[in-house]
C-alpha cells in the first residue's frame, strides 16, 4: 500500500521534470537531415558570446586560462537522443502512476497523445523535431529492436501448431486487402466530387499496398495486455510479423510500376518469383544465422559476460543482410530469434539468460515508445492535406475489406483447423488489424514524383489515430462484452504440464497406431532429427531435458524465491505497512485506503488517510502487531500508520507541498491477488506439506 | 465379397456409426486398419498391437495398448481387462478421441470433457480403484519421462511428488499434520485440469481418405 505521499511526491515531481525536458528539447533541432542551427541562435541554453551582455569573465583580448567554458555543439545530437528517450520514457512512468487509466486505454494511445502536445509546443516555436521517422533511421534503428523481442518471446508451440493459417492469413489476406483497397480506391477516385482524379491506378494501388498491412507495433501494444485465447493470439501475432514479405514485394513493385509507363504479364510473374525469394530468403537468412549463433554460443563458456552481446549482433546482422538484399528483413530477424532462443538458453549461463531476455525487452519497449511518441509529434510538424472524401472512403474501405478478408479467408481455411475459429474469435481477427508506424515510414519514402504525396501521408496519419485510438480503446470492452474464448496464460502448474505431454504422446501413439499422417508426425520427425543431430551440433552439453523437468525446476526457483521474500523482504521497506504473522508476501493482502487531502494553506496539505488492510491470510493465529514508520520523503510528508491485528490500518500523512500544487481525493482498491501454486514449502525429505511459519498441512505419504 | 456381405456390413457401419459418431467413410478406413493389424482376423490381441514399429519409440506405448484393453474404456462399467477386442471395442476406445463438433452446446462440451478426463485418469488408475495413488503417478511421470534422455530416477520421482503436492494443495486446501491425502480422485482430476483446455486438444483428425495405403503398412 503506497502511502500518499510517496503518490504525490512522483506526481508533481514529474510535472516538473517533464516540463523541464520539454523545454530543453526545444532548441534541439533535427540532427540527420537538416542540419544543426549554429550555437548562436540557441535560445535557452545560451552559450556566452562576448558581444552580448555584460560579462563576467574577462575579455577576449585578456589571454587567462578559462575557468568555465561550454562547448554544446560537440555533445548536441547525443545529448539530445538522450533527452528525447528519457522524455519519452517519462511519459511512460507517468502513465503508470494512475493506473486505472492503463487499464482502459493502451499505452500507444497515451503516447501518441503525448507526443501531440510536444508536437504542438515545439510546431508553435516553430522548431523541427529529430527526424526519427525517416526512413533510415525508422528501418535500421528503431524498428529491429521491436521485432526482435516479438521475435523472441513468441510462444513457439502455438505458433507451429498454427504456422498453416498464420502465413495463410498473412500472405493471402494482405494481398486480398491490397488488391481490394486499390481497387476501390480507384473506383472512388473516378468521382468528381472529390477532386481527386488525378492519381491513378498505379498509385493507388502503392498506397494500398501501404496501408493494408496490420502493423506488428501497434498490434502488440494492444494484445499484450487483453488475453485472448491462444489461437486467435497467435494467428494476430504471426499475421503481423509475417506480412512484412508481402509488403516489401508489393511496394517495390508498385513503385517500380508507378514510375514505368506500362505493365507486361511478365513483370506480374515476376512479382510473384519475387515474393518467393523475399519470404523464403529472409526465412533462410534468419535461419542460417540462428545456427550460426547457437554454434557460437557453444564455446562462449570462458567469456560469460559477452555472450549476450552475440544474441544480438548476430540477429541485427541478419536483419541487415536482409536489408542489403532487400528482401524481407522482419521475417528474417524473426526466424533467427526463433531458431536461436531454443539452443542460446541451453548454452549461456543463467545470469546471461537473464540478461538476454532483460534487455531484449528494454529494448524493445525503448523503440516502440519511441516510434509513438514521435508518431504524435511528427503527426503536428508535417505538412497536410486534406479531402474529406478521400480520407472517408479509405477509413471505410479498410474496414469492409479487412472484415470481408477474415471472413472469407476463415471460411476457407477453417475445416483445415483442429480448432475452427468460430464467428466472435473473426471479429476480433478482423478488428485487431491495426496500422502503425511502418506504413507511415513508407509513405514517407514515396517517391516524390507522386503529385499527391501530401494526401497520402495526411490519409496515412488518419489512418493510423483512427486504428490506434478507436479500435485500440475499444477492443478490451468489445472482447469482454462478446465472451470471446480467453486463456489463462499465465497458469503453470507441473500437473497441467505433465499432462499435456502425456496427451501428445498419446495421440502419437493412437495416430500411429490408425496409420494416418498429422501434425504430429511430423512434429515427431523433427524432434528426433534435433536430438540426434541438430542438439549435437549445437548443445555444448547435451542432456535433453524434457519440458516437465524444466517447468519443476523453474517452478522450485520460484517457490524458494518466494519464501525468501516472505521472511525478509518487507521489513525494510521503510513507509509500507509490514505485518510478520503474515504467510503470504504483502502482495498477497488486500488493501483499501480512502485518502483525502485538503489543501489548508497553498503551502501545506493535511492528508489524512485510512487503510483497511483486509488480508486474506489463512493462518490462524493472531497476533497484535504494532508497526509504524515513518518516512520523510522530498515532498516533506510524515506518515504514521498503525495497524491492529493486521487488520485495519489507520495511517496519518501529513506533506509539505511545493506552492500551487494540486489536491486530490483518491480512493483505492487493491484487490486479493489469488494464491500462488507453491505457497508453502516442498520439504521434500519427508513429503509434509507445511508453509513458512510451521503449521504442518498434511502428508502425502501414509504413516 | 458377394454383395449380400458388403449390405451386411454397411448395415453394420451404420449401426456403429450412429453409435461412435464417426461417419461411413471414417469406419471404413478403420475397418481396413483394424483387417491390418489383425492380419484378417475378427478379433486384435495384444500382441497385435505391439508389434506396430512405429509405437517403439514412444514413452507410453504400453499404456497406450493397455487402454485398448481396458473394459472401463470399453463403457461396461466393470474393472479388469480383456484379452482380446473385435472392431466394435476398437471403435470405441478410439471415439475417445474424436475431435468436438464446431457447434456444440455447453452441456455437451462438458460431457466430452468428462469422456476424454475419464479416458486419460483411467489411464493412471491402473487398479482400477478409482484414485491415482502415489505410487501409480510415480510410475506414470517416469514412463513418460523414460525416453526423454537421461533423467535419474530420483528426479522423476521428485517431479512426480510435487505434482501430488500440487493437487492437494489445490484440492484439499489446509491439512491437518497427521492428515493423508491418499490419492487423486476422479473429481480432483476434474478440478486440477479445469484450466487445460482438453477438448480441443485431445483428439487425431480422422480422416476420410484412406491414408493407410499411402504410408507403407505400420
Amino acid at each position: 500500500a503506497q502511502p500518499l505521499s510517496e503518490w504525490a511526491f512522483t506526481r508533481h515531481r514529474l510535472y516538473f521534470l517533464t516540463i523541464g525536458l520539454v523545454l530543453l528539447n526545444l532548441p534541439c533541432g533535427s540532427y540527420t537531415e537538416i542540419p544543426p542551427k549554429p550555437p548562436g541562435t540557441v535560445t535557452v541554453l545560451p552559450p556566452v558570446t562576448p558581444a552580448e551582455g555584460p560579462q563576467a569573465f574577462p575579455d577576449a583580448e585578456n589571454s587567462n586560462l578559462p575557468v568555465f567554458t561550454m562547448n554544446y555543439a560537440r555533445i548536441q545530437v547525443p545529448f539530445e537522443v538522450t533527452l528525447w528517450v528519457l522524455l519519452a520514457s517519462f511519459a511512460k512512468i507517468g502513465f503508470h502512476v494512475y493506473h486505472k487509466i492503463t487499464f482502459w486505454v493502451p499505452e500507444s494511445c497515451l503516447l501518441i497523445s503525448i507526443g501531440l502536445m510536444v508536437g504542438a509546443i515545439m510546431h508553435s516555436v516553430h522548431e523541427e523535431p529529430p527526424a526519427v521517422l525517416s526512413y533510415n533511421v525508422f528501418f535500421l534503428f528503431m524498428l529491429p529492436p521491436i521485432v526482435l523481442e516479438s521475435g523472441y518471446f513468441i510462444p513457439t508451440r502455438p505458433f507451429f501448431e498454427n504456422v498453416g493459417t498464420v502465413l495463410w492469413f498473412a500472405v493471402v489476406g494482405t494481398l486480398w486487402n491490397s488488391i481490394g483497397i486499390g481497387m476501390s480506391l480507384y473506383a472512388v477516385c473516378q468521382i468528381e466530387a472529390f477532386e481527386v482524379q488525378d492519381i491513378n491506378l498505379q498509385e493507388n494501388m502503392l498506397f494500398a499496398a501501404i496501408i493494408s498491412a496490420v502493423d506488428p507495433v501497434a498490434v502488440l501494444s494492444v494484445f499484450e495486455d487483453v488475453s485472448v485465447n491462444e489461437q486467435l493470439y497467435i494467428v494476430v501475432f504471426g499475421e503481423c510479423l509475417f506480412n512484412d514479405a508481402v509488403t516489401v514485394v508489393l511496394y517495390n513493385m508498385f513503385n517500380f510500376v508507378a514510375e514505368m509507363p506500362e505493365v507486361e504479364p511478365v513483370d506480374v510473374f515476376l512479382g510473384v518469383a519475387r515474393f518467393f525469394v523475399v519470404g523464403l530468403g529472409g526465412m533462410g537468412f534468419g535461419v542460417i544465422f540462428g545456427f550460426v549463433a547457437s554454434f557460437t554460443t557453444r564455446f562462449t563458456s570462458n567469456v560469460r559476460e559477452i555472450e549476450p552481446l552475440f544474441i544480438f549482433m548476430y540477429s541485427y546482422l541478419a536483419y541487415l543482410v536482409a536489408e542489403l538484399f532487400s528482401i524481407s528483413s522482419i521475417m528474417a530477424i524473426v526466424t533467427c530469434a526463433l531458431t536461436m532462443k531454443y539452443y542460446v538458453e541451453e548454452n549461456v549461463s543463467q545470469r546471461s539468460c537473464t540478461t538476454i531476455r532483460h534487455v531484449v525487452k528494454m529494448l524493445g519497449t525503448i523503440s516502440e515508445t519511441l516510434i509513438f511518441f514521435f508518431l504524435g509529434v511528427v503527426t503536428i510538424t508535417t505538412e497536410h492535406e486534406w479531402n474529406w472524401g478521400y480520407i472517408m472512403f479509405t477509413l471505410l474501405l479498410a474496414l469492409v475489406w479487412r472484415g470481408l478478408g477474415v471472413l472469407v479467408l476463415t471460411q476457407i481455411i477453417n475445416p483445415f483447423r483442429t480448432i475452427p475459429f468460430n464467428f466472435k474469435d473473426q471479429f476480433i481477427l478482423g478488428y485487431g488489424g491495426l496500422r502503425g508506424a511502418i506504413s507511415f515510414a513508407l509513405v514517407f519514402t514515396l517517391p516524390d514524383s507522386i503529385g499527391r504525396k501530401k494526401l497520402f501521408v495526411t490519409t496515412t496519419i488518419c489512418m493510423i489515430m483512427f486504428t490506434v485510438f478507436i479500435q485500440g480503446i475499444s477492443i478490451r470492452p468489445l472482447i469482454e462484452f462478446i465472451n470471446v474464448r480467453r486463456t489463462n496464460r499465465n497458469l503453470e502448474t507441473i500437473n497441467v504440464e505433465i499432462h499435456s505431454r502425456l496427451i501428445e504422446h498419446t495421440i502419437a501413439g493412437v495416430e500411429d497406431l490408425c496409420g494416418q499422417w498429422s501434425h504430429y508426425y511430423w512434429k515427431d520427425k523433427f524432434l528426433k532429427f534435433n536430438n540426434r543431430i541438430l542438439r549435437k551440433i549445437l548443445i555444448r552439453d547435451n542432456r535433453a531435458e524434457s519440458s516437465i523437468v524444466a517447468l519443476y525446476k523453474k517452478l522450485e526457483l520460484q517457490n524458494a524465491m518466494e519464501i525468501l521474500d516472505t521472511v525478509s523482504g518487507d521489513i525494510n521497506a521503510g513507509s509500507s505497512i509490514v505485518s510478520l504473522q503474515y504467510v503470504y508476501p504483502l502482495s498477497h493482502s488486500s488493501a483499501c485506503f480512502l485518502s483525502l487531502s485538503l489543501s489548508l494553506s497553498r503551502s501545506l496539505s493535511l492528508a489524512c488517510s485510512l487503510s483497511l488492510a483486509c488480508s486474506l491470510s489463512l493462518s490462524f493465529s493472531l497476533s497484535l502487531l504494532l508497526a509504524f514508520s515513518l518516512s520523510l520523503s522530498l515532498s516533506l510528508s510524515l506518515s504514521l500508520s498503525v495497524s491492529f491485528c493486521g487488520l485495519v490500518t489507520l495511517s496519518v500523512s501529513l506533506s509539505l507541498c511545493p506552492p500551487g500544487c494540486l489536491s486530490y481525493t483518491s480512493f483505492h482498491i487493491v484487490h486479493p491477488s489469488s494464491l500462488t501454486h507453491y505457497p508453502f514449502n516442498l520439504n521434500r525429505s519427508d513429503g509434509y506439506l507445511r508453509n513458512p511459519e510451521g503449521f504442518g498441512l498434511g502428508s502425502i505419504y501414509q504413516g | 465379397m458377394g454383395a449380400s456381405q458388403s449390405a451386411r456390413t454397411e448395415h453394420e457401419f451404420q449401426d456403429l456409426a450412429d453409435r461412435t459418431g464417426f461417419s461411413l467413410e471414417q469406419i471404413g478406413n478403420l475397418n481396413k486398419r483394424f483387417r491390418q493389424l489383425s492380419k484378417n482376423e475378427e478379433t486384435l490381441s495384444r500382441q497385435d498391437l505391439a508389434s506396430i514399429s512405429a509405437l517403439d519409440n514412444n514413452p507410453l506405448r504400453a499404456q497406450i495398448i493397455n487402454a485398448f484393453f481396458d473394459k472401463r474404456n470399453l463403457r461396461q462399467n466393470e474393472a479388469g481387462t480383456v484379452q482380446v477386442i473385435g472392431f466394435e471395442e476398437f471403435l470405441m476406445v478410439m471415439s475417445h478421441f474424436r475431435p468436438a463438433a464446431m457447434h456444440i452446446t455447453e452441456e455437451e462440451r462438458e460431457k466430452l470433457r468428462r469422456e476424454k478426463l475419464r479416458f486419460l485418469f483411467n489411464m493412471h488408475d491402473t487398479d482400477s480403484d478409482g484414485t491415482i495413488t502415489l505410487e501409480e503417478y510415480r510410475r506414470a511421470v517416469e514412463e513418460l519421462l523414460s525416453k526423454a534422455g537421461t533423467i535419474g530416477q530420483e528426479t522423476a520421482k521428485a517431479i512426480a511428488d510435487a505434482a501430488m503436492l500440487e493437487v492437494a494443495s489445490t484440492t484439499r486446501g489446509k491439512m491437518e499434520p497427521d492428515e493423508f491425502y491418499e490419492g487423486i480422485t476422479f473429481e480432483n482430476f476434474l478440478q486440477i485440469l479445469k484450466t487445460f483446455d482438453i477438448e480441443t486438444r485431445m483428439h487425431v483428425r480422422f480422416l476420410n481418405m484412406d491414408t493407410a495405403t499411402m504410408r507403407c503398412g505400420k
